[in-house]
Formats: C-alpha cells, sequence, structure tokens
C-alpha cells in the first residue's frame, strides 16, 4: 500500500510537471513531446488503478493516433511565428479559458466532496482479471450496449466534419 | 527493499539483459543473412571474406558505425536529433516482453498481449516524425510525413488482421492463442482451419507488416531513388545503425508474431516431434520449433525483398485504405458468423 | 499488483541505457572535424534552397485525422473479440451489435471515399 502511494505521487508529480511543461514550451514540437510523457504517466496511474486495458488503449490512441495529428499539424503550420496573430482572432477566449477551467474545478470538487468515490472497493476486494479486456467488454456489449452504438454516429459526424473542414475551398 | 523484490528485479534484469542480446544477434545475422541470400538470388557473392562465410562482417560493420563521426546538420533540433534514434528503438525492444519465444518462456505473459504489442508499436511514428523534423532536410521531412502516413494507413488493417485469431482463441494473451492451437498436430494451427478465413487474416497481417516495417515493395518512405533515404538521411553512426536496428527487429517481431498468432507458436508439427516432453527439454524444444518457424519467415521477407519492386506512393496509400481496410472488416465479420453459426471446432 | 509491471520497466531502463549509452560512445570514439559543407543539409549534392520547414498538402492531416478515427473504430474490436468465444448464447447478438457499429461507420467511409479523400493523387 506503502509502495502504491509511492508510484502514485511519483507519477502524478510526472503527469503534472510534463502538463505545465506543454503549455510553457516555446517550441510547440518540444509540447507536443512533453504531451506524450504526460500521456504514458497518465496510463500508468491506470496501471495503479488496475485498469490494465484502459492504459494500453490509452497509449495506442493517444500517444499513437492523436499525437501524430499534432505533430503533423504542428510541423506543418510551423506556428513558431503564427501563434500571436492567431491569439488576436479570438480575443474572448483570454477570459472564457480560465472562466470555463474554474467552472471545471468546481465540478470536480462537487464530485469528489459527493461523497461518489466512496463506493469503489477495496483493492484487495477486486476480482479476478479486473480491468482487463473480457470483463471492459462484458458490461461495454451487454450493458453498455446503446453508448457504444451511439460512438459510432459520433465517429460518423467525426468523419464527415473532418471532410468538410479539410475539402473546403481557401 | 525487501530482498524478494530484489530478488525478482535482478531476474528481470538479467532476462532483460538476455533479450537484448538475442536482439542484437538476431539483427546482426539476418543482416548477414539478406546480404548472402539477396547475392545469391542476383548471381553474386555477397560478404564472404571476414570470418568463415563473412559471419564477422555485420559485426566489424558494427564497430565501424561506432567509431564514425556523429554529424549533427546544422540547422538541426540538437535535443531532438539525439532522443528521435531512442524513441524508435525503445519500443522495438519493449514489444519483446511478451514475445512467446516458447514454453515457458516469455518473460511476461500479459494479459492483453497483442494490445500491448500494438499499443508500443505505435510509438515508433512520432519518433521517426521527429527525426524527419529535427534534421532540417527536405528529404528527411518528406520521407517522415511519407513514413507516418503509410505507418497509420496499415496499422488499421493489421490490427483488423490479429483479431481474427482473438476470436478464434478467446484470448489476447500470447500464450493463451498458442495453447488453442494444441493438440500435436499442424492442422491444429489457425491458418489451417476456419474455412482459409484466417489464412486471408494471415495475408493481410503480413501485407500490412511489410509496410509497417519498411520492406519492399512497400518500401516508400526509404526509397533510395526518389527521397535519397527518407527519414533518416541527415543520421550517421550509431543513431544510424539504431535506426537500422529497430527495422530489422521489428521485421522480426511481424514474423514471430505471424508465427504465434497463426502458425501454432511454439508447437511441434507433428506429434511426435517433442509434444510429449518435460521441463528443460521442453523448453529447448519449444524454443527450436518457435524459432524455426520464424526463420522460414525472415527467410520469405528475404525473398520478397530479393525479387519484387516497389510500389508507387498513391498506389501505396489506395491498396491501405481502399482494398485492405474493407477486407479487414469483411474477415473480421465472416470469422465471427463462423463462429456463432458453430461452424469451427473451438 | 504492481510487481507484474517490474518486466516493463526494468526492460525500458535497459533500453534506454543501450541505446543512450551507444550514442553517448560513438560521440566519444568517433573523430569531430565538422566543417559548414559537411553539417550542410544533404540535398543531393546542390547548395539547400529555401527554407525546409513549410507548409505541406492538406492530405497528410486528412490521413492523420482518418487515422484517428478508425483507430477509435478498431480499439473496440478488441473487448469484442476477446469475449466472442466464451459468450456462447450472446454471440449472435453480438454479432448483430458489431454490424451495426460497422454499418453506420461504413457509411461514413463510402462518404469519405466518395469525396476523394482517400485518393492519393
Amino acid at each position: 500500500m506503502i509502495a502504491e502511494l509511492v508510484i502514485f505521487i511519483i507519477l502524478g508529480i510526472v503527469a503534472v510537471s510534463s502538463a505545465f511543461a506543454v503549455i510553457l514550451s516555446k517550441n510547440p514540437v518540444y509540447a507536443v513531446l512533453f504531451l506524450v510523457i504526460n500521456f504514458f504517466a497518465l496510463a500508468m496511474l491506470y496501471l495503479v488503478l488496475s485498469a490494465q486495458f484502459v492504459a494500453f488503449i490509452q497509449i495506442l490512441v493517444y500517444a499513437g493516433a492523436i499525437m501524430v495529428l499534432f505533430l503533423f499539424v504542428v510541423m506543418l503550420l510551423n506556428l513558431t511565428g503564427a501563434i500571436e496573430s492567431l491569439q488576436d482572432k479570438l480575443p474572448a477566449q483570454r477570459w472564457l479559458a480560465p472562466a470555463l477551467g474554474m467552472v471545471l474545478l468546481v465540478e470536480i470538487a462537487v464530485v469528489f466532496l459527493s461523497g461518489f468515490f466512496a463506493q469503489v472497493p477495496e483493492a484487495s476486494e477486486l476480482p479476478e482479471g479486473f480491468g482487463t479486456s473480457a470483463p471492459v467488454g462484458m458490461l461495454l456489449f451487454s450493458r453498455y450496449v446503446l453508448p457504444f452504438e451511439v460512438t459510432s454516429a459520433v465517429l460518423l459526424i467525426a468523419m464527415v466534419g473532418s471532410i468538410v473542414l479539410a475539402k473546403r475551398r481557401p | 527493499m525487501n530482498k524478494e523484490l530484489l530478488l525478482t528485479a535482478g531476474i528481470h534484469l538479467l532476462v532483460a539483459i538476455v533479450i537484448l542480446g538475442f536482439i542484437l544477434f538476431v539483427v546482426m545475422y539476418m543482416i548477414w543473412g539478406l546480404r548472402r541470400i539477396m547475392g545469391f538470388m542476383q548471381v553474386r557473392i555477397g560478404p564472404n571474406r571476414l570470418g568463415w562465410q563473412g559471419l564477422l562482417q555485420t559485426p566489424a560493420d558494427a564497430l565501424k558505425l561506432l567509431q564514425k563521426e556523429d554529424v549533427i546538420p546544422k540547422g538541426a533540433d540538437r535535443w531532438l536529433f539525439t532522443i528521435a534514434p531512442i524513441i524508435v528503438f525503445v519500443p522495438a525492444y519493449m514489444v519483446y516482453v511478451v514475445m512467446p519465444f516458447g514454453d515457458g518462456l516469455i518473460a511476461k505473459d500479459l494479459n492483453i498481449g497483442i494490445l500491448y504489442v500494438s499499443a508500443i508499436t505505435s510509438i515508433a511514428v512520432i519518433g521517426i516524425v521527429i527525426a524527419g523534423w529535427a534534421s532540417n532536410n527536405k528529404w528527411s521531412l518528406l520521407g517522415a510525413f511519407r513514413a507516418a502516413a503509410q505507418l497509420v494507413a496499415y496499422e488499421v488493417p493489421m490490427i483488423l488482421a490479429l483479431c481474427v485469431p482473438v476470436i478464434f482463441a478467446g484470448s489476447l494473451r500470447m500464450g493463451g492463442i498458442i495453447e488453442a492451437q494444441e493438440g500435436g498436430w499442424f492442422t491444429n494451427w489457425f491458418i489451417f482451419r476456419g474455412y482459409g478465413i484466417p489464412a486471408l487474416a494471415f495475408l493481410i497481417y503480413m501485407a500490412a507488416g511489410l509496410a509497417e516495417v519498411n520492406h519492399i515493395p512497400f518500401d516508400i518512405m526509404e526509397a533510395e531513388s526518389e527521397l535519397v533515404a527518407g527519414f533518416n538521411v541527415e543520421y550517421s553512426g550509431m543513431k544510424f545503425a539504431l535506426f537500422f536496428l529497430e527495422e530489422f527487429a521489428a521485421a522480426f517481431t511481424i514474423c514471430a508474431i505471424a508465427v504465434t498468432l497463426f502458425f501454432g507458436g511454439w508447437h511441434a508439427p507433428f506429434p511426435f516431434l517433442g509434444e510429449n516432453l518435460t521441463g528443460i527439454a521442453k523448453m529447448a524444444v519449444s524454443l527450436f520449433w518457435f524459432l524455426a518457424k520464424t526463420a522460414v519467415f525472415v527467410f520469405v521477407l528475404m525473398w520478397i525483398r530479393a525479387t519484387w519492386p516497389r510500389v508507387r506512393v498513391d498506389q501505396l496509400m489506395n491498396f491501405g485504405w481502399k482494398v485492405m481496410i474493407p477486407m479487414g472488416l469483411f474477415i473480421l465479420l465472416a470469422a465471427g458468423t463462423v463462429v456463432t453459426l458453430g461452424w469451427v471446432k473451438l | 499488483m504492481l510487481v507484474q509491471y517490474l518486466p516493463f520497466l526494468i526492460l525500458f531502463i535497459v533500453a534506454v541505457a543501450f541505446s543512450g549509452g551507444a550514442i553517448l560512445l560513438s560521440r566519444l570514439l568517433g573523430p569531430k572535424r565538422p566543417n559548414p559543407v559537411k553539417l550542410a543539409p544533404y540535398e543531393s549534392g546542390m547548395v539547400p534552397i529555401g527554407g525546409t520547414r513549410r507548409p505541406f498538402h492538406i492530405r497528410y492531416y486528412l490521413v492523420a485525422m482518418l487515422f484517428i478515427l478508425f483507430d477509435i473504430e478498431i480499439i473496440f474490436l478488441y473487448p469484442w473479440a476477446v469475449i466472442y468465444l466464451t459468450a456462447r448464447a450472446a454471440r449472435l447478438f453480438l454479432l448483430l451489435e458489431m454490424i451495426v457499429f460497422l454499418g453506420v461507420l461504413m457509411i461514413g467511409y463510402i462518404y469519405i471515399w466518395r469525396k476523394g479523400a482517400l485518393d492519393w493523387e
């Protein structure tokens, strides 16, 4: 238990400091790499929570797929010089972003204080194979079948959206 | 720190070093084999001077690379230029944690083995793109972007093909998939079962695998004749050697995973060739069969390399998106249908 | 519980130590004789023209974007494939679920195909 706490704290420090490095990096390519480190720290935090399946999905999708797109965008647009002009296009977001951040913080606080996490079982009570793909699949394809099917519609919308944005003539 | 934990850590460290040595050895002799076999197929000799039949050629080449000047081009990002080969090499090596070398010879038979393999190998793309960008070279950048587009395009059909043996075995665990092909006879291997559906999945897997490891006919990202050498143009010395090492280690991985998923893994083709053994003998024999089968596929890869031409970029991308993905989805649903109808004994 | 991930940590350390050590060793052993021509980016023997980091064709973004969507689609296939054999009674239901899921995505796939997003001209 103590060992787990120590690992959790180390991973937490890595996650938080790499997240700060993402927003403080001058070079956007470095920011993307720090984000990769952040995703790996999160994946390992999932492992601490015995969520093996989610941990490796996190690496496969976020570090392996989404970061490739980020790298493409960062490298191809060469954002280093263009950041100032981008900020000016949306002046409202300077004020909106902290406000929305505060809302998110309050929401997290409410969820924690409501005792939602009190129902979570102790680590020693976990059933055999908890957090691997089979139990996740059992739940996903029976009790949560509707959200699963809705996901395909969401992905469909995203496909159409990316085509509409990419094929728009300048 | 208790003693037990330290002991386990020590054993794992030993295993890690053995695996590293294994990869270095295998890659060195894959390169030697490639040069000799291609020489034979192209009616020339290949390296045969250094050591018996040229066996010492690759170790000598490795030592030579170690002494080469480490050139970092002007305008390159020094840090990213240096860590890119590490980002590419580390996942190619970490895959071997779940590699089922033999009965009881898996460093860690992870519950989600196949998912782990695809998750870890997907990291290499980041290293390649970083390498191409950090070099400050137009060829490198173009090669890196082509590489990334190719790698991501073929990752989807690859995972679709991987799921077919997973359906048949009901497990993502390497050991579990191999156990499902048990029984002594080669007819129990997935490739010979299920009305040819796994065989089709195997073809998709191998085609996608060739693209993933930048192998002819899909070596678009290297394409010496048009891109000079792709993302690693500016690399020299050990950094270049790491890219080279990764490429061959990944090619071995592709073959080894194919053997695991479709060709019975460490099982012998006939029951009298080593199914009824126990202990160390069983381990050794299963290791032999795994390596022997993998070697056959490595040879086939070299054969392909010596005989096939390279496809064009547009052919490559169209083949990936318009042929491989629909085919992968089709065989997946076909496998599901066959299992639902109870047509396969599992 | 976490002890089972120890091999991964140790292999990671060995991998970084080996690759980092090899690079460091070659830096120490190799000669250092830089000159302006050697350090110039290689452009098939020509003097480099213009900057390297210029905008690329939009199809690369599009491929990366579509890859993410397909990647999210296929992560659902792992848990589906792994429970398929054990869920004896529910196999038909599982198959139909996946056909519906992939059917909706096929609409998107046909759409992007017809829109020419998969063409690499």
